[in-house]
C-alpha cells in the first residue's frame, strides 16, 4: 500500500519527463570534432618524440601544419553550403570552431616556418616575403586571417553589429583563395594536390555566386511583381 | 639501429667471404631487396673530416619521381626496379660505340669510394659517400670523335619498373646533359653504389650520374644510355621550366631560384642552416671550366 502511494507520487506526469531535448550538436558533434581537429597537431607530436617524420622533420612539421589549416579553411567554407544542402542548421554551430582550428594551424605553421626552418633569420625571411610570390601571398592570407580570429567571438558580433561583422568576415574568400595560390606556386611540378584544393575552392565559392545571382534575380521579379513596382 | 647492426653484419660477411671482384648478399630483415657490399673499392681523401649523413636518411629521403612523388615513395616503390639484368648503351660521335653489361663494366672498372656533398636544388644538403668511377673513365672506352662536345644522358623508360612515367609530370624518360670538359672532369663519376654496398633501387640503381658541383637533378638516376652529340642536349627540368632550371645547374648562392633562395640549405639532420658555397664547395676544382661565363645567364 505505501509502496504503491510512493510509486505513484514518484512518477510525474509525462511532460515533464521529457525536459530539454538533447543537445546533440553541443553535446556530442562539436566535442568530437575539436578532438579530431586535435588529431594531426597529436600525430605530429608523436612523430617528433618518436623520430618517425622523415629525415627533413622540419619540412615535414610545416608542409603538414601548412597542409591542415587549408583543409580546414575549406572546411569551414563548406559549412554554409551544408547547411543549405541538408537543411541541417546545427551544422552552422561548428563554423566558428572550424574557422579558429583553421588559424590556429596557421599560426603553427607560421611558427614552424619562422623558427624551425629559419630560426628568426629575419633579413632571410623578410627576403622571401618581398622576393617570393608564394610567400608573400601565404603571408597576405594569414594577415588576413588575423582580424577574423579576434573578431571571432559573440562580443564581437554585437560590437560591430551584424552586417559590418558579415561585411568584414567576408575576407575569408581572399584569404583562401591566397592560401590555395600559396600552395600552388609552392609545388616544383606535383601539381595534383593544390589542384584539387582549388577545384574545391573553386567549388565552395561557385556555389556562393550561384546563390547570390539567384537571390538578386528573385529580389527583382519580386519588385516587378508587386503593385507599388508598377507605380 | 637495426640497420647498423645490418651493416655491421653485411662488413663481417665481406670480410668473411673476401672475394676478388664481386660482392656478398646479405639477406635484410627489415627491406624486400637484399643487400649486397663490394668487396673491392679504394677510399680517396674527398670529403675527409664531412660527418655522413645517416644510411636511412639517404635512403629514404629521395627525389625520384619514377618512383613516387613524396620523398619517401622512392623507397617504398624501390622494388619494382629490376637493375639486373643492365645494359648500358654509348653511342653517338665516338669511335667505339659500345653496349655494356652493367655486372662486366663494374668488374672492368676499378671502384672508387667518394665521399661528396649533394646539394639539392630545394635548398637541402647531403653527405654521401658514393662508390663509383670516374665518368672520363667510360667515356675514353669509346673514345669521343673531335666533333663531340656534349654528352646526354637518358634514365630508363618502362612504365611497368618506374611507374611515374605514367604520369605526364615531365616528359619521359629523364634527360640529362653535360659539357663533354665537364663529363671528363675528374670529380664527376659514375656511381654504382653507397655506403660500400651496391646502390639501393631508390638512389639510382644500378648506375647513375653524381656532379657535386651541380644540383642533385644533374646527377641523373638509373641511366641506360649516353650519347656524345655536337649541340647541347635537352634536359628534363629545363625543358619542363626553363626559368627556374638551366642547363648548367651550378651550384651558386647568388642565383636564386625564381622562387625560393639558394643562399643557404638545410644539411639533413642539422636543425641550422648553412651557407650554401659557390660550386657546391669544389670552386677550386671547377670553378675553370666556366672562366669568362656570366654565370647569372647560364644559370
Amino acid at each position: 500500500m505505501v509502496l504503491a502511494e510512493a510509486t505513484v507520487a514518484e512518477v510525474p506526469p509525462r511532460r515533464a519527463v521529457r525536459r530539454r531535448r538533447f543537445d546533440i550538436v553541443g553535446r556530442v558533434v562539436k566535442p568530437a570534432l575539436f578532438t579530431l581537429c586535435l588529431l594531426p597537431l597529436a600525430s605530429l607530436a608523436w612523430g617528433w618524440m618518436h623520430g618517425s617524420l622523415g629525415a627533413n622533420p622540419i619540412e615535414a612539421t610545416t608542409r603538414t601544419l601548412g597542409d591542415w589549416a587549408l583543409q580546414l579553411l575549406l572546411l569551414t567554407l563548406a559549412v554554409t553550403p551544408a547547411r543549405q544542402l541538408t537543411g541541417w542548421t546545427g551544422v552552422m554551430r561548428l563554423r566558428r570552431m572550424l574557422g579558429l582550428f583553421a588559424f590556429s594551424y596557421a599560426v603553427l605553421h607560421v611558427a614552424s616556418y619562422v623558427i624551425l626552418d629559419q630560426f628568426f633569420a629575419w633579413t632571410a625571411i623578410w627576403a622571401d616575403v618581398v622576393k617570393r610570390r608564394y610567400i608573400t601571398a601565404g603571408l597576405a592570407a594569414f594577415l588576413l586571417l588575423l582580424p577574423l580570429a579576434v573578431t571571432s567571438t559573440s562580443g564581437w558580433v554585437k560590437r560591430l553589429g551584424a552586417p559590418v561583422w558579415r561585411r568584414l568576415h567576408r575576407l575569408v574568400y581572399p584569404a583562401a583563395a591566397l592560401a590555395v595560390l600559396h600552395h600552388f606556386w609552392m609545388v616544383k611540378a606535383d601539381v595534383q594536390q593544390p589542384l584539387v584544393l582549388a577545384a574545391a575552392l573553386a567549388l565552395l565559392l561557385g556555389w556562393r555566386l550561384i546563390a547570390a545571382l539567384r537571390r538578386r534575380g528573385e529580389t527583382q521579379r519580386m519588385a516587378r511583381a508587386t503593385p507599388s513596382g508598377k507605380a | 639501429m637495426s640497420r647498423r647492426r645490418l651493416l655491421a653484419t653485411g662488413i663481417a660477411g665481406a670480410i668473411a667471404t673476401a672475394a676478388g671482384i664481386g660482392s656478398t648478399t646479405v639477406a635484410a630483415s627489415d627491406g624486400p631487396a637484399p643487400r649486397s657490399k663490394f668487396a673491392n673499392f679504394v677510399k680517396t681523401p674527398w670529403g675527409a673530416g664531412e660527418h655522413l649523413t645517416d644510411y636511412g636518411a639517404i635512403t629514404t629521403y629521395n627525389n625520384f619521381y619514377e618512383l613516387g612523388l613524396g620523398k619517401e615513395d622512392p623507397q617504398r616503390n624501390a622494388h619494382l626496379l629490376k637493375p639486373r639484368p643492365w645494359t648500358l648503351s654509348v653511342d653517338g660521335l665516338c669511335a667505339k660505340p659500345a653496349r655494356f653489361d652493367i655486372d662486366a663494366l663494374i668488374a672492368a672498372q676499378p671502384l672508387q669510394e667518394r665521399i661528396y656533398r649533394l646539394r639539392c636544388v630545394e635548398a637541402w644538403s647531403m653527405v654521401v659517400p658514393w662508390i663509383g668511377f670516374p665518368l672520363a673513365a667510360l667515356l675514353d672506352r669509346v673514345e669521343p670523335l673531335g666533333n663531340a662536345k656534349f654528352v646526354a644522358f637518358q634514365t630508363l623508360f618502362d612504365p611497368k619498373q618506374l611507374p611515374g612515367q605514367r604520369s605526364p609530370l615531365l616528359e619521359w624518360p629523364y634527360v640529362e646533359g653535360l659539357r663533354l670538359d665537364e663529363a671528363r672532369h675528374p670529380l664527376a663519376i659514375l656511381a654504382v653504389g653507397l655506403y660500400g654496398e651496391v646502390m639501393p633501387n631508390q638512389n639510382g640503381a644500378p648506375i647513375r650520374l653524381i656532379v657535386p658541383w651541380k644540383y642533385g637533378f644533374k646527377s641523373i638516376k638509373s641511366i641506360v644510355r649516353l650519347t656524345l652529340t655536337e649541340t647541347m642536349p635537352q634536359t628534363a627540368w629545363n625543358r619542363q621550366a626553363p626559368r627556374e632550371y638551366g642547363f648548367y645547374a651550378n651550384v651558386n648562392p647568388a642565383v636564386d631560384h625564381p622562387r625560393w633562395s639558394q643562399k643557404r640549405e638545410r644539411r639533413i639532420g642539422e636543425f641550422f642552416r648553412r651557407d650554401t658555397l659557390p660550386f657546391n664547395g669544389y670552386g677550386e676544382e671547377v670553378a675553370g671550366l666556366y672562366a669568362g661565363m656570366d654565370l647569372t645567364t647560364w644559370y
